[in-house]
């Protein structure tokens, strides 16, 4: 799990440290993000101390309206011991009141020259990224005309072998084996490779061959959206498979349930090739054509006049 | 399912030559077999996977499998440890 500490924002963003030096190893617990208005009131029951407070100009000029006293005491109600940071926008000037509470507590205060919303904005965009649920999954994962295939199946059963063919028909490989994988929102999940065998590829009897070296760049990708996954397995000839591409399967991974079609594997069937076509009929119907529809309602259209023409 | 954990002594830790030792050996089983270090879970009959782990020496690992051969693939794979990598 990533641990995400105040000194981390101070590295990633253009933000300057003012004061609460000693606390920035503090860790930040959640994505969400407050601004403390109501708190500058004196009403302090709903606080949410453990998130990164942000200061903007209504707050601010709310704050310098106090009298000294009640700064103070606004000032060191905020800075708790599980507060991870105040971040202040505008590059506003930051009261006295206020840097010696945080100096005195260890909560660090950020100074940011920006605007309130783009700070939150862009605070949000990494901390959702940081805080995204996370998962690893044994497959390959490649990218067939701009759509994210996820292949899978037993070891052995011809994955990497199928991505090899793919990268070789022009398409792009993202990660080989093992695919880690975030979700981002509620309905995107986002593949990629473990950073050690970033472009690497397994082939039984060559061994491990470097993609980007032997292909060129256009063959690899760093990440990638999954939009399908494809199931390979081994033939078994009591089994039923789709005929018609009528029903859906689909599998789920973390929160997002991704369509899925099975592929049976049986020497001679050129997988490649059908990885490539299932991804085609993949964008066709998202552009909202359905061939397996479409030749139903035709069959229908005929049964359907068969019958009258009998009457 | 069937589980134990180990402790890895040899000095260059999971490297590419005993990683390969370990994927031949879980291949040799029907029981879907997995190792998780530092919070990561892989197929260990996955070369790449289990390389892409890095374990290092002294890293605590675990060994889990699930299938009709469960007992053997851990005895099997225990086998292979003790001899290259660790404890």
């Amino acid at each position: 799990m990533n641990v995400v500490r105040t000194k981390d924002l101070l590295e990633n963003f253009n933000l300057a440290l003012v004061a609460g030096k000693d606390g920035i190893h503090r860790e930040i617990t959640t994505s969400d993000i407050s601004r403390p208005g109501i708190e500058m009131t004196g009403y302090f029951k709903y606080y949410p101390a453990e998130r990164l407070q942000l200061i903007g100009k209504t707050e601010m000029a709310y704050f310098l309206e106090l009298s000294e006293e009640e700064q103070k005491d606004r000032a060191e109600r905020l800075c708790t011991d599980v507060t991870p940071g105040i971040v202040i926008s505008r590059g506003m000037e930051i009261p006295q009141t206020m840097i010696d509470a945080a100096n005195r507590s260890a909560v660090p205060i950020l100074h940011s020259p920006r605007k309130t919303t783009r700070v939150i904005s862009r605070l949000t965009n990494y901390l959702e990224l940081k805080f995204a649920p996370f998962t690893a999954i044994h497959g390959v994962l490649v990218d067939v005309y701009g759509v994210g295939v996820l292949i899978t199946g037993q070891s052995g059963v011809g994955k990497s072998e199928t991505a090899l063919e793919l990268v070789k028909r022009g398409h792009r490989l993202v990660a080989d084996d093992s695919v880690e994988i975030r979700q981002e929102d509620y309905d995107t999940l986002i593949g990629n490779a473990p950073e050690l065998i970033e472009h690497l590829l397994e082939i039984r009897g060559i061994g491990i061959i470097n993609v980007m070296k032997l292909f060129g760049v256009g063959a690899v990708r760093n990440y990638k959206k999954i939009s399908f996954i494809a199931n390979l397995e081994s033939w078994d000839e009591k089994k039923q498979y789709d005929r018609l591409g009528l029903d859906e399967q689909s599998m789920k991974i973390m929160d997002v349930s991704l369509p899925m079609i099975t592929i049976p594997v049986r020497p001679g069937r050129n997988l490649a090739v059908i990885v490539e076509v299932a991804a085609m009929n993949f964008r066709m119907k998202k552009m909202g054509v359905n061939a397996a529809e479409e030749f139903s309602q035709r069959l229908t259209d005929m049964i359907e006049h068969g019958k009258e023409e009998e009457e | 399912m069937t589980e134990k954990t180990f402790t890895i002594t040899a000095d260059t830790g999971v490297h590419a030559r005993p990683a390969t030792l370990l994927v031949n050996k879980a291949g040799q089983y029907e029981s879907e077999v997995e190792i998780s270090y530092n919070g990561k879970k892989v197929n260990l009959k996955s070369i790449m996977g289990v390389m892409s782990l890095g374990i290092p020496k002294g890293a605590q690992i675990t060994i889990s499998a699930e299938g009709t051969d469960e007992e053997e693939a851990i005895k099997g794979i225990e086998e292979v440890i003790k001899e290259h990598l660790g404890e």
